[in-house]
């Protein structure tokens, strides 16, 4: 297992927003989050790398494991911990800068100064990130001018370029078109060859189309937890069963 | 918590529509029978021009649950209910072709000398035509446990069948005149064990509807 989790409790202040999680998510495969707005996924997601020290008063408690190490041991070295552990949000962002600096900017600030080396890492990135042929030619230009999709591609590339082992994304496509929503799932398709993946999705089809396991939570807690096919043709909750047949209001 | 979707109405719909069709297969059935025992040849007509409404139910089903899939993408049961009313819908029609075949017989037979050879083949139809009633009565219910009953009773279908065919063989043996009549009952018999064949596959789906099990072509069917 990539990622053991075990009886994992979140809270903003007073308030528990994660009750006892429990989950195991295999290497190089894609793992699903699906589940109402609020019901806790996204908070679940941003503690696989911490994400969450960010926000004041927020805490977690028990155990989360990556490649059997407590990533909230004392003494954690957390910058590492993201670069082991990438993250794409659901919104595009990025820096205000050209196509290249942008990708090549963990590498710098991981101190990273020979120009070949950045130039080759950059190419691997967005070759993986599928956006290499449409930038090719202009990685000189802003990252802004870019359209939405190929924007997402390049937070991905920029998150493959430290070498990440696991990507966490936080609904990676739902602010996408159609067309370029394809592109980001056969994207994701293409790297678990590579990585391990965990994708939060309000998407049940690009659940059902691109995740292996898929975990279903609800209010705080996971329900169910199976592989995917299992979830989508015969759940054993019946709260999964209304969730994922729409009969939820 | 739950919210009454526009999905269930078309759920509903096609139940409808789906039980509607299956009350004229057992029709055909009841009616192929009749024409069988009693040598109406007008009934065996009937069976036969009734097959094209039939034929046209099963398009107009097939049609809603295509539409259903491109539009709503079921999953989990709804998902298992579509899968399951794809596979019966043609089961149903084939089960009705071949009371329309059991009636083509009746007519064929009606020109050449009467043979008594009857003795299985009452209890045989009226064995296949229980199991297609009770395989729909176990998809409208969600009745894993009729279902099986049904699939159990395949084998006494098929045992009927065999013997049958051993009494008709006797009777050929005896006269050559009642070889053509005793072929012709010898098909009606494999019809109807057909017929209990179409009720165990869409047994066999109520159980994958209900369980989510596939259970065709497991120790269990």
């Amino acid at each position: 297992m990539k990622i053991h989790v075990q009886d994992f409790d979140f809270y903003y202040g007073d308030t528990k927003v994660l009750h006892g999680i429990n989950l195991d998510v295999p290497e190089r495969q894609v793992t699903a989050l699906i589940g109402p707005s609020g019901c806790g996924k996204s908070t679940f997601l941003r503690s696989i790398n911490r994400m969450n020290d960010v926000i004041p008063e927020a805490r977690g408690a028990g155990l989360i494991e990556v490649d059997g190490k407590d990533i909230y041991a004392p003494g954690t070295d957390v910058v590492a911990l993201r670069r082991r552990v990438g993250m794409v949000f659901q919104k595009s962002n990025p820096f205000p800068k050209s196509i290249f600096d942008n990708v090549a900017y963990g590498l710098r600030i991981g101190g990273v100064r020979d120009k070949r080396a950045l130039a080759a890492t950059v190419e691997r990135s967005l070759q993986r990130a599928a956006l290499w042929n449409e930038v090719k030619d202009r990685l000189r230009e802003p990252a802004m001018a870019l359209s939405g999709g190929q924007q997402q591609r390049l937070c991905i590339a920029r998150a493959l370029a430290v070498d990440p082992e696991i990507l966490l994304m936080d609904e990676p496509a739902s602010a996408l078109d159609p067309i370029a929503t394809t592109k980001i799932e056969e994207l994701i398709w293409e790297l678990k060859a590579n990585y391990t993946i965990v994708i939060v999705t309000h998407n049940m089809q690009q659940a059902a189309r691109v995740s292996d396991r898929t975990a279903f939570f609800m209010l705080g807690r996971l329900v169910e937890y199976a592989e995917t096919n299992t979830i989508f043709m015969n759940p054993k909750e019946k709260m999964t069963e209304d969730y994922v047949t729409g009969r939820f209001g | 918590m739950h919210v009454l979707r526009h999905f269930d109405k078309d759920i509903e719909e096609i139940k409808a529509h789906l039980l509607r069709m299956g009350a004229m297969v057992e029709d055909s059935i009841q009616q192929s029978i009749r024409a069988l025992l009693e040598g109406d040849l007008a009934m065996a007509e009937q069976v036969i021009a009734n097959d094209d409404r039939i034929d046209q139910m099963e398009i107009q089903i097939d049609q809603h649950v295509i539409e259903l899939i491109a539009k709503m993408q079921p999953a989990a049961g709804d998902l298992r209910f579509v899968a399951t009313v794809m596979k019966i819908t043609p089961e149903l029609e084939r089960i009705a072709d071949l009371a329309q075949d059991v009636c083509e017989r009746v007519i064929e037979m009606s020109s050449e000398p009467a043979i008594k050879p009857m003795t299985y083949l009452p209890r045989l139809a009226e064995d296949a035509q229980k199991m297609v009633r009770d395989a729909l009565d176990a998809f409208v219910r969600g009745d894993a446990g009729l279902a099986r009953a049904v699939i159990r009773n395949d084998d006494v279908v098929d045992q009927l069948t065999e013997e049958s065919f051993r009494a008709l063989l006797t009777y050929m043996l005896e006269n050559p005149r009642n070889i053509s009549p005793a072929i012709r009952l010898t098909f009606i018999g494999k019809y109807f064990e057909r017929m209990a064949d179409g009720a165990t596959n869409i047994c066999e789906m109520v159980v994958y509807l209900v369980e989510g099990r596939m259970i065709k072509h497991s120790a269990e069917s």
